[in-house]
């Protein structure tokens, strides 16, 4: 399977990637702006993705909350997205209303500020501080996506810290901190604008320079700081979190190679040969033969710089204590590490991968965010039509050599998630001893 | 400056819902082919009326029990030589029952689809039932249903669920069944469960993606040529409301720094005549990102990160339900601009402009809806399902455009019931007794977090 694409520049810098394909009268427009959590300032976690909540507010000619009325009239589906890396806001709607989606896109790129008013700003950290307590705060294992990166990450890292933001940092945020955001961030020449589906692209290149050619360019994509870091954490990390849950959860995270690497594919093969369907190493062992854990599942970070974190997530059975889980996963990696793994293994890991992404590239929207993801983190939107090939290209002993060297005792940390005992009830237990004696 | 004009809509480009055919092969098994050759992909899906609606009394769970069970081993390879094979094949065999249907399905390569059509007939013709699996599974329904306790989401809706239906309908007790019941199912109920239900009149086999209908065709006939026998029609549940006036239901999650709310009643069939009328009121009410209770909670009020409505279809009356998380301390409040939003909806017509919004979104997005064939497959499966006229696709763009403000005015006032509304909220009651006191949606009772009636 191979999509076509096509690539141009305009003169301000935005990179633009087109794919057709005229099976549906629909079409998707999708942004990504080189933008992410990592480019907060110390004190403003969270900032990024309050930002993304403020491109829904309006611009210079859109009122606030207009742009998602104006796409669901057209008939269109839409959201945007903050990562540690990055930030994407997409459409898709029916492909004669595509003027409409990039016009929108323009507005809020080129005049987002002349819209920003300081009761938009409150009522949208109103709403980010209920979908921390939503997704965070008020959920069980919740607080796992910010413990994490903090015990992954060295202090100071521009991933160490919370992407959903401290209700301090949310808190502290100010008009003059979207303006600064917007100017430093949100310039064409710090984008990608990628279009996938029903389109003419004559006349799209035509719109594409109309709405966004006036647009003046920024300073390009600023640095980061130097985001390297050893290959591995040199040691067994470990936090136990007591926590509002019925039964033990351990995530356990390898440091890996940056996502789009050489090795980076042995290190997603090994994700799948472990966690990734029923036949995969530890749903077999630890779900199915020992019956010690309800789920599994393994996954990677997909960080293009710095280094990635392979995780494994593996639920208790309600019997299980905390230790005996955190053993049982032990076990089953230390023979991954150990012995390797086999080529039905891989066979297996890349079947799966290659039906999931051929699958995931049958929707408009899959594919132009699959083409902003790799212009933006390579340069090459036609990396897309080589992914299968590189994942059929791994071997077990690549799978194996990456192992032994990554998923030691000297490359884990473990955040395990153990019930919290009330306090009333320790008080019953020591109760309960004292009559016993 | 021309680009500060609104571009307008260029003509749209005609749409038509993927072509099918219909087969029955010998046996009674009917087969749904729609050939759609964008990418190499097939989607195979295996629908019968093995739901939980069709569970025999005192069994709940076992319709789930036994469609996940199917994957636990056949009588010729164990559960892992089973999964093994399918995942070499490219695809993961998924099985799972809701309401009102058992599905078995997969996704493969189109290289790969007689093989896997040969396995998935394989877990569905000749299950073993390990006693070993079966009790595993159901161990793990048990430890879901332990987790519940403290995952405010699930709890809320399975509470909501039983304060709404009277406790003599199926649907007031969970899903996939609760405790008292699936610790007592074993291996003799899956089995019998699976004799009973699976049965080719009571199936259908869709096929969606890069595959002919004679190809499709001849791999039903090669795997489920032999299949034989007749399922009992599966019965449709009750669905009288528990109360006859609203009530307020607090369910005790101490410290909560939110309050997960549901507010609602029993709904509507699936196959009510009133359907897109209902579909297109309840996306003003609270169906779309820019409905009423989303702009007023989140937008205005800041109460929360979203609130939506909606009525769950089911062949029974499924609930019509408002769900949302607030901040504790404005759990009253936000309950009484739901109340509110209701109210209005029911006394006063939409405007031009609202009623466009919606039919105009639901008339637009439907071909996005199907872009993969996966989503196909199911809307193929939901049509047999619910028995849709083989039309449905082709005329639901044209039925949703005839919808008028006067047939929204009309499905507000006779669908949603103030009278018997049931507000449920899973939150701290030192925190929200005694504003939802005030607020008087009834008499106000608290529970823990088993449903058991307690001081608050």
């Amino acid at each position: 399977m191979r999509i076509p694409i096509e690539t141009f520049r305009l003169p301000n810098g935005l990179f633009v990637t087109l794919s057709e394909d005229h099976t549906a009268p629909i079409v998707a427009v999708n942004l990504w702006y080189h933008v992410g959590s990592a480019n907060e300032r110390a004190g403003r976690t969270g900032f990024a993705h309050l930002f993304e909540h403020m491109l829904f507010q309006g611009s210079a000619h859109v009122g606030a909350n207009e742009h998602f009325e104006l796409i669901q009239r057209a008939g269109g589906t839409l959201n945007g997205s903050t990562w540690l890396e990055r930030t994407n806001y997409f459409e898709t709607v029916p492909s004669n209303q595509l003027a409409l989606a990039l016009w929108l896109e323009a507005d809020r790129m080129g005049a987002l500020l002349p819209a920003m008013t300081q009761q938009k700003l409150d009522t949208q950290r109103d709403v980010v501080k209920n979908e921390r307590r939503w997704s965070v705060d008020n959920q069980p294992y919740g607080t796992w996506w910010e413990r994490l990166p903090a015990l992954a990450f060295p202090p100071e890292h521009p991933f160490h810290h919370s992407l959903i933001g401290s209700m301090e940092d949310l808190t502290e945020a100010s008009l003059e901190d979207v303006a600064t955001f917007f100017a430093t961030y949100y310039t064409p020449d710090n984008a990608v604008l990628s279009i996938a589906g029903d389109f003419d692209p004559a006349e799209t290149r035509a719109l594409v320079e109309r709405y966004f050619g006036p647009i003046p360019a920024g300073g390009g994509t600023p640095p980061l700081p130097d985001m390297t870091l050893p290959p591995t954490f040199g040691q067994w990390r470990r936090e136990v979190v007591p926590d509002s849950v019925m039964v033990p959860r351990l995530f356990l995270a390898f440091r890996a190679p940056v996502f789009g690497s050489d090795e980076y594919y042995a290190a997603s093969v090994l994700g799948a040969v472990l966690g990734m369907g029923k036949g995969s190493r530890l749903q077999r062992r630890l779900v199915r033969e020992r019956q010690v854990a309800s789920e599994a599942s393994a996954f990677t970070f997909d960080l293009a710089k710095g280094a990635d974190l392979l995780v494994v997530d593996v639920t208790a059975r309600p019997e299980v204590p905390p230790d005996v889980l955190e053993g049982e996963v032990a076990q089953e990696i230390d023979a991954v590490w150990r012995d390797g793994v086999t080529p039905v293994d891989v066979e297996r890991a890349v079947a799966l991968i290659e039906t999931g992404f051929t699958s995931s590239m049958q929707s408009a929207g899959e594919r132009a965010d699959k083409l902003s993801m790799f212009a933006t983190y390579f340069g090459d939107p036609g990396l897309v039509n080589v992914q299968t090939e590189r994942y059929r290209a791994v071997t077990a002993d690549q799978v194996s050599a990456f192992a032994r060297a990554r998923l030691g005792p000297d490359n884990r940390a473990s955040l395990l998630f153990v019930p919290r005992v009330p306090e009333g009830a320790e008080a019953e237990l020591a109760g309960a001893a004292t009559e016993g004696q | 400056m021309s680009t500060t004009m609104r571009p307008a809509a260029a003509p749209p480009r005609p749409y038509h819902f993927p072509a099918f055919e219909r087969v029955t092969i010998p046996g009674g098994l009917r087969v749904v082919v729609a050939p759609v050759h964008k990418l190499p992909v097939v989607t195979v899906m295996l629908v019968t009326s093995a739901g939980s609606s069709a569970e025999p009394e005192g069994k709940d769970g076992v319709a789930n029990l036994t469609a996940r069970a199917l994957l636990e081993g056949t009588s010729r390879r164990d559960g892992n030589e089973l999964a093994e094979r399918f995942e070499r094949l490219g695809g993961a065999l998924v099985a799972g029952a809701d309401w009102d249907s058992a599905t078995v399905a997969t996704t493969v390569l189109s290289s790969r689809l007689r093989e896997a059509v040969a396995l998935l007939g394989e877990v569905v013709l000749e299950p073993a039932f390990p006693e070993r699996e079966v009790e595993r599974l159901r161990a793990e329904r048990l430890a879901d249903l332990l987790q519940l306790r403290t995952e405010p989401r699930g709890l809320a809706n399975e509470m909501f669920a039983r304060f709404t239906y009277s406790p003599a309908s199926r649907y007031a007790r969970p899903e996939d069944g609760g405790e008292e019941s699936v610790s007592a199912l074993g291996r003799a109920d899956v089995e019998a469960f699976h004799r009973e239900r699976y049965r080719p009149d009571a199936a259908t086999l869709v096929f969606v993606g890069d595959v002919s209908v004679a190809d499709a065709t001849s791999i039903a006939r090669e795997v489920f040529g032999t299949w034989r026998g007749s399922a009992p029609s599966a019965p449709i549940p009750d669905a009288t409301p528990a109360h006859t006036a609203p009530a307020t239901h607090i369910v005790r999650k101490e410290e909560a720094p939110q309050s997960e709310l549901r507010i609602g009643h029993p709904g509507l069939p699936r196959s009510h005549p009133d359907y897109f009328k209902v579909l297109v009121m309840n996306s003003v009410l609270g169906g779309l990102f820019s409905s009423r209770i989303n702009l007023n909670l989140r937008e205005q009020h800041a109460y929360t990160y979203g609130a939506f409505s909606g009525f769950e279809w089911r062949r029974g009356a499924g609930p019509f339900v408002v769900s949302t998380a607030v901040r504790s301390d404005v759990t009253a409040d936000a309950a009484r601009e739901v109340l509110m939003e209701i109210e209005r909806m029911r006394a006063d017509a939409i405007s031009a402009d609202e009623l466009t919004l919606a039919t105009s979104y639901l008339d637009g997005v439907f071909p996005i809806k199907y872009e993969t064939t996966e989503a196909i497959a199911r809307a193929l499966a939901a049509m047999v399902v619910y028995e849709l006229p083989d039309d449905y696709f082709d005329r639901y763009r044209e039925r949703i455009r005839a919808v008028t403000t006067m047939d929204v005015l009309h499905a507000a006032s006779r669908y949603l019931h103030p009278e018997i509304m049931q507000l449920v909220v899973v939150g701290d009651p030192a925190a929200v007794r005694a504003p939802l006191e005030a607020l008087a949606v009834g008499p106000v009772h608290v529970y823990d977090a088993d449903g058991r009636p307690i001081a608050g």
